[in-house]
């Protein structure tokens, strides 16, 4: 492929009809793919990614993830950012083999821009969610092997002026989640805590305090799921999307979501 | 038995560039020129759907006239080799020049190779930190690349329009200025008194920057709305 670039552009590029970064890459350059060589069979420790919790609220969504990744018993990061921007209006987290989840979504990105940038249009939200299941469907093989990775996505729909959840399993289904969702280590303990939390019609404010106070009880039960770490200074990655599109919630907004919820539960 | 006629080289390239250039001469002009905050592109495009400029990579714009469907292939090939070459290595390693030398190889093997050579002109462009690093290719139907300081004009009236931008383009220009200067010389006609003189309405006008202080992507059309903001300003400055 590198040899290429001093000389006429190859006729894949200029190759009409898609509109899609992964059906050029699959063409042109299959190496580049992630999962398309045979791994040789085994077991490999590799750093985890855990808990990532979604909700929706009046006009948008709310995704946040913990910064840990666990290698076994050990933490093997603590800075880990498992919440990205797709693109402008919509938001993916994951959960499972750090490195083929991040991979993934580099690739999910790209794939947006690219066709963004091609078609001179965005997607549809539906349509994002739907490429984003044949990215994960794609990994299978991998996941056979035990490295599997597993997205959230969620984002603000255009045309329906809400936002939606969609979560999906390793072998690429893709289920629309109403209200909330967790994936994850600690995601039982973080859907229990919304289910008790979530009510029709919250503001962004109050949705991001229930996303920090969902991580902070998986975090509670479950090792591998880390709370804010405030001597580090370490909060958790909270994005929230709506017609404004997508941003991040500042760390110093946080400190104070999560100094309100620590201090609520030593009274109680 | 027939023989076929003897043409010699110097005739074929001669032929070959009088096809493409008058294919190019059919087309109206696109301007790409610098401003203080980047590099803004305008050209006269009645069609909001079919367009002439538009988005490679972060830094990087690209300008056509010709054939829509050629210079169209070139720009998806484009994006192709921006997103693949980001892909493989990192954002920081997609530049204009690397594009503008892929696009020259290409377009140079169709001048030489293909039954019909390809009837357009491109320009490639990429906004840097500080305007002297701003980079601006044109490139010819043969494959030709040249790095234009500040400012390039193509199509069908190329020469005139660029002599006019010439007279008064300056680097320090704001972006209204450069869009009133810009849409003059689009709408001058060939009179020396202006007499054939047109003044283009926004709604006529396909325009777009990229703009040196957007964080990532420096790409930004400019809708109807926003250019008949910026445009009455410079006529009056």
């Amino acid at each position: 492929m590198t040899a290429e670039f001093g000389d006429r552009l190859p006729a894949a590029f200029s190759r009409p009809g898609s509109s899609s970064f992964v059906d050029f890459l699959a063409d042109h350059a299959p190496n580049l793919l992630p999962g398309r060589e045979p791994a040789p069979i085994g077991s490999v420790e590799a750093p985890h990614a855990t808990t990532i919790v979604a909700l929706t609220y009046d006009g948008g969504i709310v995704m946040a993830g913990d910064r840990r990744a666990t290698m076994g018993s050990t933490i093997a990061h603590r800075r880990m950012e498992k919440v990205f921007s797709a693109d402008d209006y919509s938001a993916v987290g994951i959960a499972g083999t750090a490195g083929v989840a991040v991979e993934l979504v580099r690739l999910f990105q790209l794939e947006l821009e690219h066709f963004e940038k091609i078609e001179g249009t965005l997607l549809s939200l539906e349509g994002k969610a739907n490429r984003l299941a044949t990215m994960v469907r794609a990994g299978l093989p991998m996941a056979l092997q035990g490295l599997a990775a597993v997205p959230l996505f969620g984002g603000y729909d255009e045309r329906r002026s809400e936002g939606r959840i969609f979560s999906y399993d390793v072998a690429g289904g893709r289920y629309e989640e109403a209200d909330f969702h967790a994936i994850g280590s600690g995601s039982v303990h973080a859907r229990g805590s919304m289910k008790k939390l979530w009510a029709q019609g919250l503001g962004r404010d109050e949705a991001v305090r229930i996303a920090v106070h969902a991580l902070i009880d998986a975090a509670d039960e479950d090792s591998a799921t880390g709370g804010p770490d405030v001597a580090r200074g370490i909060y958790p990655i909270v994005a929230v999307v709506d017609a404004g599109g997508y941003r991040r919630v500042g760390d110093s907004d946080l400190a104070a979501v999560v100094r309100a919820i620590t201090s609520g539960q030593e009274e109680s | 038995m027939t023989q076929p006629f003897y043409v010699s080289p110097e005739q074929l390239m001669k032929d070959r560039a009088d096809f493409a250039r008058k294919g190019i001469a059919r087309g109206r002009s696109v301007i790409v020129v610098g401003y203080r905050g980047g590099i803004a592109f305008v050209t006269e495009n009645t069609s909001r759907a079919l367009h002439k400029i538009s988005e490679i990579y972060d830094r990087i714009g690209f300008a056509a006239v010709g054939k829509y469907n050629e210079f169209e292939n070139l720009r998806v090939a484009g994006v192709r080799y921006a997103d693949l070459r980001g892909y493989s290595y990192d954002r920081v390693d997609v530049s204009a020049r690397g594009l503008a030398n892929a696009y020259a190889q290409t377009m140079g093997a169709v001048f030489t190779t293909e039954s019909k050579p390809l009837e357009v002109e491109l320009a490639v462009a990429e906004v840097a930190t500080s305007q002297a690093g701003d980079q601006i290719y044109r490139l010819g139907y043969d494959g030709s690349v040249a790095e234009e300081p500040g400012f390039v004009v193509m199509g069908g009236a190329a020469e005139r329009l660029g002599a006019l931008v010439r007279e008064k383009w300056t680097e320090d220009l704001s972006l209204a200025e450069v869009l009133g200067l810009a849409v003059r010389v689009l709408g001058a006609g060939e009179e020396e008194d202006g007499s054939a003189d047109r003044v283009l309405a926004p709604a006529s006008l396909e325009a777009a920057v990229l703009d040196r202080d957007r964080p990532r992507r420096a790409f930004q059309r400019l809708s109807v709305p926003a250019l008949t903001d910026l445009l009455p300003a410079a006529e009056q400055g």
